[in-house]
């Protein structure tokens, strides 16, 4: 078990690759209880959360989700966010474990007459994911057509006759869920577990959900992002809604002189990079890697590093590991995997 | 095992064959469920030489890359090549397929100092309860 901000967490259960796998074949059943959790209420909620954000809250119609960055004044990523729209006057917020009280405190310094309730410890939170995630959860499920549930609807439901928040998410690249439930009913575990076993559910760790998120191009706060990185450097300009009228980091954002960015890279030979291993480019460091690993699905070394703005795809560059250095070579994108 | 098997702090195993003139050098089963998943391996040349307790190879898991140490100082007579394609031998097989080098060795008095399989296995006892204790520490935080 890791330690993982005070919570206790397996970063495997079966092993990495066998547990990243199955999620990519079958499905996968993940505790993310760690993640914070913040109920926003009242009137002003909705116009809160529009001023937090650098993306935007009038895409959503009620029971939608989106995801967005939360900027400081710098345009520097406080952190980045899941908003859960149950309707403009009740909204979920789910922030990184590492960021809850950061996190916390610059919501409610910003919630004018909103309440925020951190409901962290009240609500618990489990991801399904995998292709054979919806044929699993349909049998748990019978009140829902989950056929309806698009990307990013969710919907209040129940579970094994138990209140039920599900919504179509998760941080894989996989299709999936993650359910919000009454801490108190963690049995729902067990009995996904059991009715799952048809569907060759295994329960996944930490371990395997850095690994699908890195192949699927998904950025992790305190690795790729944080407060010295805005969503102009990384792969989440699209994040960033300008003709939005007003938003923390907004003016900053507008005027940055952006001078780097985040690639994805993958690395000819067998070594598998690390966070902070060195860039270099004709002999110089250039920059540095953010997150790294091996890569199950396509079984290569993969990751992703900051380099100047005028660094191409499949540019070579070099990375160092260990005081040697080995080729790389730069991808046209940060998603290495994406599900048909 | 019937062979006199001897470990190092940092978790290599070592068999001497051919009456002590090579040193086959691996890692434990405990280390290899220490790493997880092994992805991949870098191997010394054969011919080369290295003093005791000198990295000799790496191996990188999915979660972390670690030194492997030449157990006993000497020359690197032979490597287990067939890890590079399979890496995982070394979770799967760590005392017999998954060897890493063999050496020969140039003081045998070095063999003598290293653990026993039962010095080694209070020494791994030693860890895992640490391991508890932290895990109780944090489970009261």
């Amino acid at each position: 078990m890791l330690n993982f901000h005070g919570w206790e967490m397996p970063i495997q259960y079966s092993g990495i690759i066998d547990e990243h796998i199955n999620t990519r074949t079958n499905v996968s059943l993940f505790d993310v209880s760690h993640m914070g959790r913040f109920e926003v209420k009242g009137l002003d909620a909705y116009d809160c959360l529009q001023m937090l954000i650098t993306n935007d809250l009038s895409k959503l119609i009620d029971n939608q989700a989106l995801y967005s960055p939360m900027c400081d004044d710098n345009g520097g990523i406080i952190d980045d966010l899941i908003i859960y729209m149950i309707k403009r006057e009740k909204f979920i917020v789910v922030v990184n474990a590492s960021n809850r009280e950061k996190d916390l405190e610059w919501i409610v310094k910003h919630s004018k007459s909103a309440t925020v309730e951190n409901i962290s410890d009240k609500i618990a939170l489990l991801a399904l994911q995998g292709p054979l995630a919806q044929n699993l959860l349909q049998k748990a499920v019978v009140d829902t057509n989950l056929d309806r549930l698009k990307p990013f609807d969710l919907v209040i439901t129940n579970i094994f006759g138990n209140d039920c928040m599900i919504s179509r998410t998760g941080y894989t690249g996989e299709d999936g869920f993650e359910l919000f439930f009454d801490s108190s009913k963690i049995d729902i575990w067990n009995k996904l577990i059991q009715i799952g076993s048809r569907f060759n559910i295994k329960p996944a760790g930490l371990g395997a959900r850095d690994t699908l998120r890195l192949e699927a191009g998904l950025m992790l706060y305190g690795n790729d992002i944080n407060e010295n990185t805005t969503p102009l450097e990384v792969p989440l300009k699209w994040t960033i809604k300008f003709e939005k009228k007003e938003f923390i980091g907004k003016k900053a954002l507008a005027t940055q002189q952006v001078n780097r960015k985040l690639v994805g890279f993958e690395i000819l030979e067998k070594r598998i990079p690390r966070h902070g291993n060195e860039v270099l480019i004709d002999g110089q460091e250039m920059g540095f890697v953010t997150s790294g690993s091996f890569s199950p699905t396509l079984k290569k070394s993969i990751g992703f590093c900051f380099v100047p703005i005028y660094v191409l795809p499949n540019q070579l560059i070099k990375i160092s590991i260990g005081g040697k250095s080995y080729s790389a070579k730069v991808s046209s994108s940060t998603r290495f995997y994406k599900r048909k | 095992m019937v062979e006199d098997i001897r470990f190092t702090k940092e978790h290599e195993w070592i068999i001497l064959k051919e009456g002590g003139e090579l040193a086959v050098i691996g890692i434990s089963d405990f280390a290899q469920r220490q790493l997880g998943d092994i992805v991949s391996i870098e191997l010394p040349k054969v011919g080369s030489r290295f003093r005791q307790m000198q990295a000799i190879a790496i191996i990188d898991s999915v979660k972390a890359s670690s030194d492997i140490y030449c157990a006993l100082t000497g020359e690197v007579m032979e490597i287990n090549e067939e890890l590079l394609e399979h890496p995982e031998w070394i979770n799967q097989s760590p005392y017999e397929l998954g060897w890493i080098v063999k050496v020969k060795p140039s003081d045998i008095e070095e063999f003598n100092n290293l653990m026993t399989k039962e010095q080694y296995d209070k020494f791994i006892g030693e860890i895992e309860k640490e391991k508890d204790d932290d895990e109780k520490i944090e489970s009261r935080r």
